[in-house]
């Protein structure tokens, strides 16, 4: 790891000017940043330690019902916390299926937000990658493509996003707020990360000296609560990052959807919420068919890249899962044992 | 260079670091607490884990900086002075939960943690997932398992600890 210059700033005013100079990186709890350092992908010159800024620590239930959980919030105490854990269940699903426990105490909402991709090119300094050095090329593009991104890909860059707590947030609607030297902004969790287009090396709207202050759910979005999973689907049964993995929601009134939500994680460089699929669910009776009409309309543009249309057909399979978990009901004790995608389906046959 | 001071099992150290000292470098050659193991030294293995402030971290994911002014607690610091063990040490023992032992040390850590954020008892599918950023290339798990789920009895007051 290169030596570095170490600043604990005290208000949120000096937090931004340290982040702002060349060289300089937020720390929160380390766990990504940290190992990048270690293999020499990141070498940031100046570290600004957010984590003993006052007012980013506390889980906010607003006054019409959402909530407002501060940058700071540890992933295992937002999952733990039983209120939160309550209104949204598929959001706690979702942080208790990433990553492991000791992790989870250590890592923060805004670091998952900003966690970088798991492209093993990018973490291989020996090859070259677009997003670690703009313009060198992609050597995933001719290599082991196998996890590689089958939406929103780019001829630049065809890694994922590799979070599991944004895909929920992206579905129900969460804002980011922001703060920066010009004051502070909001954008939607939807709009956050950048697809990579011709500039994988930018991944969020951040820019430079920009920390994320909070992330929000709106009350609308505990409205799901009673039907809300999220299931992940990985390499192997338990700590890994998703191959594919699906947040679905209803609203379910007399038999019927009222409203629908899906987002997918691992099939892009960001949480992709899958509008067109929602549609599909309106107004219409929760069933098997429906499910899989659903999931085929949300992965109606995807485009395998070399010989990973697996995936697609997973992801497919995955949010008709999803949904059929999620009309069957969120489960009795919260936060639950994360889905297991090897589960016989409540009212159908397995696979 | 930055001074940090922390207190590691009870007692107060100020020590002068790097400032990409990590945790775990700190303990091992600072303090010649080697009892806490480096696995993977890319947070993966979970060989490195303490008890920062009372919750598991990977202290080779830590920098030795983040720990300024907190309370830290390694494997040499669980068993009372007298030699008695800790009851999760004891369920180890008792349960055959070790063969090499390298991984222990973390093992009986994150164990602790686990056990100590669940007051309702944990069923093995609960145990096995609390323990996933544990690996273990000797026991197979199962014997963990075993001890961990005695543990809990012990730790809650449910049951005696084993002799
Ligand atoms: C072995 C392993 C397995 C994992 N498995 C999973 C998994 O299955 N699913 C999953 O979702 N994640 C997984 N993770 C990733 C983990 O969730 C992230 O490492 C963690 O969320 C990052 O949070 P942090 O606070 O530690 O961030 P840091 O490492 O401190 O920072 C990460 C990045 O975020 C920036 N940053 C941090 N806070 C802010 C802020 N407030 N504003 C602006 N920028 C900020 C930092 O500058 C840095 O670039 C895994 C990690 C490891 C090591
Ligand atoms: S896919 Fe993206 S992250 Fe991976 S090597 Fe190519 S440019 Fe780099
Ligand atoms: S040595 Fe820290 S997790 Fe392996
Ligand atoms: S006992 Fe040998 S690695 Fe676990």
């Amino acid at each position: 790891m290169n030596l570095f210059e170490y600043v604990r700033p005290a208000s949120l005013a000096e937090a931004i000017a340290a982040g702002a100079a060349p060289g300089a990186a937020f720390l929160a709890g380390g766990t990504n940043l940290l190992d990048l350092m270690k293999g020499g992908i990141a070498r940031p010159s100046r570290l600004v330690d957010l984590t003993r800024l006052p007012g980013l620590g506390a889980i906010e239930r607003g006054p019409e019902g959402g909530v407002r959980i501060g940058a700071l919030v540890r992933n295992a105490d937002l999952a733990h916390d039983p209120d939160f854990a309550q209104r949204f269940p598929a959001v706690a699903e979702a942080l208790l299926s990433g990553a492991s426990a000791q992790l989870r105490n250590a890592a923060t909402v805004g670091g998952n937000l900003m966690q970088r991709t798991r492209c093993a090119y990018f973490y291989d300094p020996a090859s070259a990658c677009n997003k670690r050095d703009a313009g060198a090329g992609c050597a995933a593009r001719g290599g082991e493509r196998r996890l590689a991104a089958v939406l929103g890909a780019s001829e630049q860059c065809i890694a994922t996003h590799a979070s599991d707590f944004c895909v929920p947030l992206a579905a129900l609607d969460a804002v980011v707020e922001i703060a920066g030297a010009a004051g502070t902004r909001e954008v939607a969790l939807e709009d956050f990360h950048l697809l990579p287009g011709a500039t994988p090396e930018r991944e969020s709207v951040l820019a430079p000296g920009e920390l994320i202050l909070a992330v929000r759910l709106p009350a609308a979005a505990a409205a799901f609560a009673r039907h809300a999973r999220y299931l992940k689907l990985r390499e192997r049964t338990s700590y890994a990052f998703a191959v594919v993995s699906a947040a679905a929601a209803l609203r379910i009134e007399a038999g019927a959807i009222v409203e629908g939500r899906i987002a997918l994680g691992g099939v892009a460089a960001k949480p992709w919420r899958a509008r067109g699929a929602e549609a599909v669910l309106s107004g219409q009776k929760p069933e098997r068919a429906l499910f899989r009409r659903a999931a085929e309309a949300a992965l109606a543009e995807a485009r395998p890249v070399g010989d990973n249309g697996f995936k697609i057909e997973l992801a497919r399979r995955i949010v008709a899962r999803a949904l059929a978990l999620a009309a069957a009901g969120t489960p009795a004790r919260l936060p639950a044992l994360p889905a297991s995608p090897f589960a016989p389906v409540p009212g159908g046959p397995h696979g | 260079m930055p001074q940090v001071s922390l207190t590691v099992n009870g007692k107060r150290h100020t020590v002068e670091v790097e400032t990409r000292t990590l945790l775990v470098e700190l303990l091992r050659e600072k303090l010649g607490l080697t009892g806490t193991h480096v696995g993977c030294d890319t947070s993966q293995c979970g060989a490195c884990v303490v008890h920062v402030d009372g919750t598991s971290v990977k202290s080779c994911t830590f920098l030795a900086v983040q720990a300024d002014g907190a309370s830290v607690t390694t494997i040499e610091g669980l068993a009372a002075a007298d030699g008695t063990l800790h009851p999760m040490q004891a369920a180890f023992r008792e349960h055959h939960a070790l063969q090499c032992g390298f991984c222990t040390p973390g093992m009986v850590m994150s164990a602790i943690d686990l056990v100590n954020s669940h007051k309702e008892r944990m069923s093995e599918a609960e145990i096995r997932h609390g323990l996933e950023g544990n690996l273990c290339r000797c026991t197979g798990y199962h014997n963990i398992v075993k001890a961990v789920a005695a543990a809990q009895e012990v730790m809650h007051g449910r049951a005696q600890a084993a002799e």
